[in-house]
């Protein structure tokens, strides 16, 4: 073998090759801008300025006030990077095949000679599974980061003055933290999605396969250049990019654009392939109302994602094109118009928080019957009001706008629209008490992570109303309060059951246990932090603390509060590192898991664990209702007997075997369904 | 502590044969992955609508100015000569698609070829067009000229991924990659191609016939 083994192996993974590649194409793109503006007369970059501000004392003055030529040519540099990574990651080759005439690959992982598996998780793969798993590691890794930002800017407001960021550096992480958050929301959807999806209704994989593993991958270098956003010069103008602030902003903006619009790629595309396997792939016999609920907000999220990105895309898009070649969008003087770039904008942004709390309120519906071993209450209606839910997103989105130069009247069916989503979300609510009601309640991780998100969507489904009513939404808008009603909301609505998901779902992917101590742990912390940070933030925001300020005077007696809130956000985010480890160590040492440790009656619990590859060996059939606990008789699947597994003699099963829970944790006695 | 008999929740059976397949995939037929390939370019389709949908709301906000609801000075004769171009394309690309079906290679390698040749000619007029629109208004000018830059930008975009992806169907067709039984890049072409062609229909009334040039010219 010529080739040293670690060479090959670092070939082998796709990671590596996309970034090399990415970056050779970056620098080819870039100087080909170059030549191209030469040849047409315009003014050129030089591209050796960032080097030398990067290797020398130089300070790139173009970073905070860029001209044109420094912008078009990075940005065309991050469009090739883009290209090349996703290139250089194989995400194409099976397209590029098909397109010159040739077969291409199947489609399918194939173990290299002396290339270990793992690496199959760093490289483009076509199984949903792997897929899955990747959506999830870099969702968190996404939400740590982000968090990280947030902690950062938090500890500055914990007192009144600044103490050491300034303006400028506050505006930039107030911003990534945003849409990094937004980036890893919707990667976890991703996550959950693309894992579960197929298994639940019982097909094989998704019905593109290489598209999806194509939308993982446009993800990354999406990622990759939002990040870069804070070197080239960060951004003022939080993460909603309103123009004309973001015409003017620093050159970290156009990066901040360019990545949004890339990330939409994965949504819309993503979207579509989920559309496709939920409409075509279900097992035979699954009909629409004997989905699992969590397909169900999957199929409602989807329906929104696939088309408001559209308009994401368009406002991100229209805003990079004015700062490129100046068409005046954004511009009264020249016949612009501001306000229309926040209804395009909105128009996805609201929708946007459906599309990830639609699988969060998924996921809770389909924890807490297995949990209260009793039949989902309200199966028609939770599943119905996800798809209404969907529908009236589209309606809402100038209730963002009150006191934006938007008409006046139209406050007023904006505010009846707003106010009557209420009415979905409350049916979801009485389901699920319904489903809680006088079941034969087990307190596990994943259950206390779903009735914390519960408790915490039902705060911010209260705290809406008010934001949603022109009298007072007027009063709090841009103030804490709309931060915290918004924060309380998706962690409710999505990070709590996302974290459910994982612990609830950790068996099934890893086939080991995770420690159940630790994710009280976790469970206790978040939830405590959490509650202490939005509540404070509430009250901060009645009291008229804007939002989007870096500083506050200590003659307006917010600063014990915002102590308060950032003692409890460093609670919750601290939490997240014992998740981190909880989930790490667990993977690697902890105990093997029964296939069904929480006696599910779900399709993919009734498999092996981890899933093998291709999840069954025989497509199922459904002959019944997937909720029936407890319903003597009830069938819901007849799997082939090759993939029925028997329950593991000496696995871990916390429902079956208390006492098995072990340090100080109180044990769940199962007293017969 | 007792626990009950838990729920059957699974019956053991045999659903499915296996005819070999085991624990592998189980493969999808061709008419069944045509089916979700349909779907899916359908959805993608309905996706792409949103983004012409928005742009055409751009227009019509912002068309509105202080002389009433305005378009463009622009020559009312090449838009209708690139427009009827473009609709001409679209027929030739459904003669190829049939032709196809029935397994008339000729027919389909000349259609594709000339549906190529009238899209490559709409680009060109869209480039003419912007050439002599240069005379009268910049992008960087009034909103107006912008967004007929824009528009017109966009939408040529999309004419020329349409081309490539014609050009595609064009050089596996004349190596006979294509069946009556088996053509789903032709027809996918054509779809996208027929949307695109759709869209300038819309694009065109939108630019060149709805609202009033405004007397003085100030921009």
């Amino acid at each position: 073998m010529l080739i040293p083994r670690p060479l090959r192996i670092l070939y082998h993974i796709g990671l590596v090759r996309g970034l090399v590649v990415g970056i050779i194409a970056m620098i080819a793109g870039m100087i080909l801008t170059n030549i191209v503006r030469a040849a047409f007369g315009m003014d050129t970059m030089d591209l050796l300025l960032p080097l030398e501000a990067l290797f020398g004392s130089t300070v790139w003055q173009a970073r905070t006030n860029p001209d044109t030529a420094t912008e078009v040519v990075t940005g065309m540099g991050a469009i090739f990077f883009t290209l090349g990574f996703l290139a250089g990651v194989g995400s194409l080759n099976d397209w590029f095949a098909w397109s010159i005439g040739r077969k291409g690959g199947d489609g399918h992982f194939h173990p290299k000679e002396g290339i270990p598996t793992w690496t199959r998780y760093f490289s483009f793969d076509t199984n949903h599974k792997v897929v899955g798993i990747q959506y999830g590691l870099t969702s968190i890794l996404v939400l740590m980061v982000g968090g990280l930002f947030a902690l950062i800017f938090r500890t500055e407001l914990a007192q009144p003055g600044l103490q050491f960021l300034n303006n400028q550096q506050y505006n930039n992480y107030i911003g990534i933290h945003g849409l990094l958050m937004i980036a890893a929301v919707l990667l976890g959807v991703g996550a959950l999605s693309n894992y579960l999806v197929p298994i639940m209704i019982g097909a094989q994989d998704m019905a593109f396969p290489r598209l999806n593993g194509f939308s993982y991958w446009i993800g990354v270098p999406a990622a990759i250049l939002l990040l870069m956003a804070l070197p080239m010069g960060g951004f003022d103008t939080g993460w909603t990019a309103y123009p004309p602030l973001s015409v003017r902003a620093p050159l970290g903006m156009q990066f901040v654009l360019l990545s949004i619009f890339i990330l939409g790629f994965q949504s819309i595309v993503g979207s579509i392939n989920l559309l496709v396997t939920i409409f075509m792939m279900r097992a035979p016999g699954m009909t629409w109302f004997r989905m699992p609920i969590f397909v169900w907000g999957v199929l409602a999220a989807s329906l929104l994602q696939f088309t408001a990105t559209q308009f994401f895309g368009l406002a991100f898009i229209s805003v990079l094109i004015e700062r490129w070649v100046n068409i005046p969008f954004y511009d009264p003087a020249r016949g612009g118009n501001v306000t229309l770039y926040q209804h395009i904008f909105w128009f996805y942004s609201h929708p946007t928080v459906y599309i990830w709390v639609l699988p969060g309120l998924g996921v809770i519906s389909e924890i807490l019957p297995v949990f209260s071993r009793k039949p989902l209450f309200g199966y028609k209606p939770i599943a119905l009001s996800s798809m209404a839910i969907a529908f009236m997103g589209y309606l809402v989105w100038a209730h963002h706008m009150f006191t934006s130069a938007m008409d006046p009247f139209l406050r007023l069916p904006f505010m009846l629209t707003t106010l009557t989503i209420a009415v979905p979300t409350g049916i979801k609510f009485f389901n699920w008490i319904g489903t809680l009601w006088g079941g034969k309640i087990h307190i596990s991780t994943p259950m206390l992570f779903s009735l914390g998100a519960f408790i915490l969507f039902l705060l911010g489904g209260l705290t809406g109303p008010p934001n949603g009513l022109v009298v007072t939404g007027i009063h709090l808008h841009d103030t804490h309060w709309v931060v915290a009603h918004f924060h309380i909301t998706v962690f409710g609505g999505f990070l709590f059951s996302f974290l459910s998901a994982i612990y609830f779902w950790f068996p099934k992917m890893t086939g080991k246990m995770f420690n159940e101590f630790l994710g009280r742990v976790h469970f206790w912390f978040m939830f405590g932090g959490f509650a202490t940070f939005a509540l404070s933030l509430f009250r901060i925001g009645v009291l008229g603390m804007p939002r989007r300020y870096a500083d506050y005077q200590s003659e307006w007696g917010f600063g014990s509060l915002n102590m308060l809130a950032t003692i409890g956000a460093f609670f919750a985010g601290g939490s997240m590192l014992i998740f981190i480890f909880n989930m790490a160590f667990s993977a690697r040492y902890g105990v093997k898991a029964a296939p069904n440790p929480w006696r599910s009656r779900s399709l993919e619990w009734q498999i092996a664990s981890p899933v093998p590859e291709f999840n069954f060996s025989a497509i199922p059939e459904i002959v019944g209702h997937p909720y029936d606990y407890g319903l003597p008789g009830a069938v819901y699947a007849i799997l082939s007997p090759e993939d029925q597994v028997a329950p593991l003699e000496d696995a871990y099963t916390p429902l079956d075997q208390p006492e098995a829970i072990g340090s100080g944790v109180a044990a769940v006695p199962v007293a017969g369904d | 502590m007792s626990t009950t008999a838990l729920e059957p929740i699974v019956h053991h059976g045999t659903v499915v044969e296996h005819d070999g397949h085991h624990g592998g995939l189980i493969p999808i037929a061709p008419e069944r992955q045509l089916q979700f390939n349909r779907l899916g370019m359908w959805l993608f389709i309905i996706s792409e609508t949103f983004l012409f949908a928005g742009i055409l709301i751009m227009r019509i906000v912002l068309g509105r100015n202080e002389d009433g609801f305005t378009r463009p000075e622009l020559s009312q004769s090449l838009g209708l000569l690139i427009t009827s171009i473009l609709l001409v394309s679209s027929f030739f690309v459904n003669r190829a698609e049939v032709a196809i079906k029935h397994n008339d290679r000729f027919q389909f390698n000349l259609s594709t070829f000339l549906a190529i040749l009238l899209g490559l000619i709409f680009v060109g007029g869209v480039v003419y067009e912007w050439d002599e629109a240069l005379n009268h208004f910049k992008p960087d000018g009034h909103i107006e000229g912008g967004l007929f830059f824009f528009m017109t930008g966009v939408h040529a975009l999309h004419v020329i991924t349409g081309v490539l992806f014609l050009l595609i169907v064009f050089f596996n067709g004349i190596r006979g990659h294509y069946s009556s039984k088996s053509h789903w890049g032709v027809e996918s072409a054509a779809l996208y191609w027929h949307f695109v062609d759709v869209v300038w229909v819309f694009f065109y009334v939108a630019l060149y016939l709805i609202g009033t040039v405004p007397e003085t010219v100030a921009h």
